[in-house]
């Protein structure tokens, strides 16, 4: 981009963070900044400009920038969760493009501030990161890379089993005993008394509840890791509870940004020529999938929805639900704000929207990929079960000394859905390099219990 | 009202965290490929291809393991252009899984991995291990090559060998030192370029391929030998300027063949070994004076030879021996693999030049290569 271009682009800037702020949009302050395709697309595969070294962040990137090469796919802007709030923005985009990238990030980071899964996010992570790639680098100079590359390939094959929020369903624990304070001379008060019994006479679960957090109990409690590698284990888990809300709301983060994109688009001033450029964009986001579903239309057909049913409700609404009308703008910023993608496709994808968009679950029947849902409430619950945990197995440490031997046991809550069982081998090798002893895995396959485990040579399968 | 952004555009160019990781990627890969190389190494896409350069070698250690549902039996969700119904196909198995929509891209999609690589980049890795044992003087080293390097730089030299650069350089820096404003190139500025010349020996290998071509060699013996031979003729070219290649075939006679023929086709009868080396033997006195050639025998069959003539095969491979570098002997356990073969006769050969070895599938032509032509020159230097 040359300077006079950069200069346009301000000046569109200054009138679409306008516009943005007259719709109601409530963002940080922005840092645009121009990089060419390499650099976009680097910062696409690490997720962070700043994130540390890994070589599967090397894979990615050398995927995404060979499909930019062959023009099959294309970042135009990366949008990181911080304040002040850093797009990148690609070079070689036009100058209508650039208005359309920044109309959505404008919304991307007004969904970043105000909706509450966000609320606990560092929220200057690009320096948090730097800082922990450094460390890391550190520890490659110490420790030799190889030993970090171990460390980090068993720690980011656990990466999504952690525990994005701890504090719920926890309150219970808390055993509020006033905490006695401890002087020399205690002793005198007891005299004539019969001793306490020591409450840890019975048999502790350890941990006394089902643990989510594998991540965290790994690095808590296992006796063989060095101190770097717990730290390493730490920082891969600080940057996926980072990522972990971009993940549950992908959905709802991408309709609305192009919900007002769309919107602020049209406030502009485009000559003829640019609103053919701009509405094929669009269109190009909107694009539909046999095979998948884009969050950017999905979402963006809901946000259009709940609008419209609360700005004009139906008289069975107005009747059944008591809703006046008039409320549909108001109503989108509070949905913004409150729910995650689970909770926005269970209230808000109606039957009319599942029948409307054509949506379906399919399946793999023999050799080939059959339609078997079309029917509103199994493909509605079917998408919600998809972005369940992150779409995720759902798993715990249930036993932190099983056998009495300090051998870990996990558990895989099984929904129906059974587990990719050649990677499930693949992977306990990972558990038992970070946890040091023999590592065994529940799950279910075809109906019936399994027990894995990994002993540090071999994987036995029983039956349970 | 205030500015709430700033644009800026920096110099990214000395950012190359990706290239970096992707190089350690490629690292990785390779060393992959390199714990792999048996079962790569006949692969028939490599045997096949003719001059292709680039082939696809399938990776799975690469992948990033963790725990996943079995994409094959969860239920995934799409979006179709209208009135989609149950039982409609969406598509075949092996086209493309679910997972990536535009835009989309976070679901675990079917996600393998197929590393590219060109032809000398294996042969690379594969050619690694291997050496070339019983390497001798030929007298052809008397011929030379003659070539031309410019590597050196003087100050007096015929103009249209001038280095612009240094010229120029040495103009600056006269300048600087007299501190004048003067343009000039004088002839003390001149610098040229000057070669030197690069006498290279000239060396030659031939490779004596033979081939039962009996009614119990099938395709899969074949196939076998070919892989090897295609590996065994690169790995000299990178040793030898010249590498000659004499196709012989044998049932109970032998023939020198094309190489087509001597991969295609398929003959029938008994077998007799003692012809082909005859043959060979020939051929050496013939057209591949010992002096002046590094020569590699090379035989393959499935060990099924007339009884009553295994002796005079000793007594032949023994006189091949005498004129060749080494004599290898592969004998592919087939279909029809008969214990009491060849290869327990040649077990009385002590000569260190001769090696032989058993194949039984595939992943046997690696070892075999390795077995041939490991590097163990300095034990028997003649």
């Amino acid at each position: 981009m040359t300077s006079e271009e950069i200069e346009q682009f301000q000046e569109s800037l200054r009138k679409i963070s306008e516009k943005a702020r007259d719709f109601g949009l409530d963002f940080y302050d922005m840092r645009f900044e121009i990089c060419p395709a390499d650099i976009i697309y680097t910062f696409g595969a690490y997720g962070m400009p700043t994130r540390y070294s890994h070589w599967s962040f090397g894979k990615a990137f050398h995927r995404m920038k060979t499909q930019y090469d062959y023009n099959l796919s294309r970042i135009y802007e990366l949008v990181i969760n911080s304040d002040p709030c850093y797009a990148f923005i690609l070079d070689g985009n036009s100058l209508i493009q650039n208005k359309l990238v920044a109309a959505h990030v404008y919304a991307h980071c007004d969904f970043f501030k105000n909706n509450q899964w966000f609320g606990n996010t560092n929220r200057n992570m690009v320096e948090t990161m730097a800082r922990n790639a450094e460390r890391i680098r550190e520890y490659e100079l110490k420790y030799g890379r190889d030993k970090v590359e171990e460390c980090l390939d068993a720690a980011m094959a656990l990466q999504e089993h952690i525990d994005p929020r701890p504090h719920i369903g926890k309150q219970g624990k808390k055993s509020v005993k006033p905490q006695k304070v401890t002087t020399p001379y205690d002793d005198l008060w007891d005299i004539g008394h019969r001793k306490e019994e020591e409450p840890s006479k019975k048999v502790r679960k350890f941990p006394e509840k089902p643990e989510k957090d594998l991540l965290k109990f790994i690095a808590d409690n296992a006796k063989e890791l060095e101190d770097w590698e717990r730290d390493i284990i730490f920082i891969v888990r600080d940057e996926m509870l980072y990522f972990w809300p971009q993940i549950e709301t992908k959905i709802m983060n991408e309709g609305w940004a192009t919900l007002w994109h769309a919107r602020i688009m049209r406030e502009i001033q485009l000559n003829e020529e640019e609103t053919i450029e701009f509405a094929k964009m669009h269109a190009s986001i909107l694009q539909t999938s046999k095979m998948g579903i884009n969050p950017y239309h999905i979402g963006l057909k809901i946000w259009e929805d709940i609008e419209k049913r609360w700005e004009n409700p139906s008289a069975e609404e107005k009747e059944k639900y008591g809703r006046p009308g008039g409320q549909g703008r108001e109503k989108i910023f509070e949905v913004r704000a409150t729910e995650n993608d689970i909770s926005f496709i269970r209230n808000y994808l109606t039957r009319e929207l599942v029948e409307d968009l054509d949506l379906y679950l399919f399946q793999k029947v023999y050799t080939k990929w059959q339609v078997v849902d079309t029917e509103w409430e199994k493909v509605r619950d079917g998408l919600a079960t998809l972005l369940t945990n992150g779409g995720f197995p759902y798993i715990t440490v249930e036993d932190g000394d099983y056998k009495r031997n300090g051998e870990l046991y996990i558990k895989h809550w099984h929904d129906g859905r059974d587990l990719d069982l050649y990677y499930l081998e693949k992977t306990l090798p990972y558990v038992y390099k970070l946890w040091g002893k023999t590592v065994h895995f529940e799950t279910m396959v075809e109906n019936k219990k399994v027990l894995y485990s990994f002993n540090g040579e071999k994987i036995q399968k029983v039956n349970l | 009202m205030e500015k709430s952004f700033i644009v800026s555009k920096d110099d990214w160019s000395l950012h190359r965290k990706g290239y970096i990781d992707q190089q350690r990627h490629m690292q990785k890969v390779k060393e992959a490929i390199k714990k792999n190389l048996a079962d790569i190494v006949a692969e028939e896409s490599i045997i096949m291809s003719d001059g292709k350069k680039v082939i696809k070698v399938p990776i799975k250690s690469l992948e990033e393991y963790h725990f996943r549902f079995n994409q094959n039996k969860v239920k995934h969700a799409g979006q179709g252009s209208g009135n989609t119904k149950p039982g409609d196909v969406l598509g075949a198995d092996g086209s493309k899984g679910p997972g990536k929509g535009p835009g989309a891209g976070s679901e675990p999609g079917v996600d393998y991995y197929e590393a590219e690589i060109t032809i000398d980049e294996l042969a690379e890795l594969i050619f690694e291990d291997l050496g070339l044992p019983n390497l001798k003087e030929k007298r052809q080293k008397e011929l030379v090559t003659e070539s031309v390097r410019f590597r050196d730089i003087r100050k007096k030299g015929i103009m249209s060998n001038i280095d612009k650069r240094r010229t120029i350089l040495e103009s600056i820096k006269r300048r600087a030192m007299h501190g004048k404003e003067d343009k000039h190139i004088t002839p003390e500025d001149l610098r040229f370029k000057t070669w030197d010349e690069d006498i290279k020996y000239q060396s030659n290998a031939v490779v004596i391929a033979m081939m039962d071509t009996s009614g119990s060699m099938g395709p899969f013996e074949k196939y076998i030998a070919r892989s090897f031979f295609f590996w065994m003729v690169r790995f000299l070219r990178t040793k030898y300027q010249h590498v000659n290649i004499v196709f012989l075939s044998h049932h109970t006679e032998a023939r020198e063949v094309t190489e087509k023929e001597f991969f295609t086709k398929g003959e029938s009868g008994g077998t007799r070994c003692s012809s082909v080396y005859q043959l060979a033997l020939e051929i050496i006195e013939k057209r591949y004076n010992p002096e002046d050639y590094n020569i590699y025998p090379f035989h393959f069959s499935d060990g099924d030879n007339l009884p009553s003539d295994n002796e005079k095969c000793v007594e032949l491979v023994e006189k091949l021996l005498n004129v060749c570098n080494i004599f290898g002997y592969g004998e592919i356990e087939g279909l029809y693999y008969n214990s009491s073969s060849l290869m327990s006769v040649y077990k009385k050969i002590t000569n260190p030049k001769f090696t032989s070895v058993l194949i039984k599938d595939k992943t046997g032509v690696y070892p075999a290569l390795k077995a041939f032509f490991k590097p163990k020159t300095d034990v028997f230097k003649i």
